[in-house]
């Protein structure tokens, strides 16, 4: 019996470009993000005023529920801006990415450098729209808040924002997948141990199929690859939106 | 015997201890979530009309509630995977 529990492979190598690597998870990202593109000019092709396709609808219905979730969790103001689209693509690119693993493919969100670069992305936008919101001054001055000795625990948690949120989303997926092998790897050796009991040649070849690895994990990557996978993508997206509609709103 | 091998192994099993003790942070998480989900259920059955709200912030609240729970897990993860110790001797 044999775990196979590892990160993301590596592919090509290049030597040349200072040690560039073209891994799984970039790869994977790629066909994530052509299959979205593709989804996106099938689905807008041929629109019309009057929806006669059911894809128009369907369409429609993404953008509105998309434009809806922004309004009720940043406010009015943010229900047309570039934030609608922003948190439609983050949500599709994270729910593809981590429902790549339902095709037996590597989950991309399952390697932290993704989803810390995301992170880092919304960090860096909440950081924007502070300075944008309080000015320059102001940004500086929440530090010391509400008493100056407090600076070091604030900047604490400012760092602590776009860790947590990527250690959340790697840790949820990873996990899942690490089960996932896990109880592959354990119901494999369990039919092998009981089918072994058999006499003779019957056993010996009956051991060599994992009858017991049949079924069950289908529960556990229903939950693992497809709740939690969908549920992630929509909790980054509601944090994202929660802390860049707290930056904004603060000093009002 | 070899000591530094002693030393390896004792690191090497070590790491795997540490990593079954830090997951005893995963208890933390599980009777905070469960908390949230009976109130949330509790909410539920007082006004089943807001169950749409509810259900998603108690969603949020629950993934919120997670990340100590993750914080064990990375520790366990990389005290097995990644073995920052064994490179000490």
């Amino acid at each position: 019996m044999d775990i196979d529990i590892s990160g993301a492979r590596i592919l090509i190598q290049i030597p040349e470009l200072g040690g560039f690597m073209l891994t799984e998870t970039v790869v994977v990202t790629w066909v994530v993000m052509l299959v979205l593109v593709l989804c996106c000019r099938f689905m807008t092709k041929n629109l019309q005023v009057h929806p006669t396709q059911k894809r128009q609808i369907v369409a429609e219905w993404l953008v509105t529920s998309v434009r809806d979730l922004v309004q009720t969790n940043m406010g009015a103001r943010y229900a047309d801006t570039w934030y609608v689209p922003f948190i439609g693509a983050m949500f599709a690119l994270s729910a593809g990415c981590s429902l790549s693993s339902l095709v037996g493919a590597y989950a991309p969100t399952s390697d932290l450098s993704t989803v810390l670069g995301w992170a880092l992305f919304v960090f860096a936008l909440i950081t924007w729209t502070k300075i944008k919101t309080n000015g320059l001054r102001g940004y500086l001055r929440d530090f010391t808040t509400p008493i100056p000795i407090m600076t070091p625990f604030n900047i604490i948690g400012e760092i602590a924002t776009p860790v947590s949120m990527a250690f959340r989303h790697f840790g949820n997926i990873a996990s899942g997948s690490v089960i996932t092998a896990l109880v592959y790897g354990a119901l494999t050796a369990l039919s092998g141990l009981i089918l072994g009991l058999l006499p003779g040649a019957a056993g010996e070849l009956l051991s060599q199929i994992p009858v017991f690895s049949f079924g069950l994990p289908a529960i556990l990557s229903l939950y693992f690859d497809f709740f939690s996978s969908v549920l992630q993508a929509f909790i980054f997206c509601m944090l994202t939106m929660m802390y860049v509609g707290g930056a904004a709103s603060t000093g009002e | 015997m070899d000591t530094s091998i002693l030393a390896k192994a004792i690191v090497c099993g070590c790491s795997a201890l540490g990593a079954g003790v830090s997951m005893i942070g995963g208890l933390g998480p599980g009777i905070g979530e469960g908390y949230a989900v009976g109130k949330a259920l509790e909410s539920i059955a007082r006004q089943p009309e807001l169950k749409g709200t509810i259900t998603t912030t108690m969603f949020m609240g629950c993934a919120v509630a997670e990340t100590t729970g993750l914080y064990s897990l990375i520790i366990a993860l990389l005290l097995l995977f990644v073995n920052p110790f064994t490179g000490l001797f």
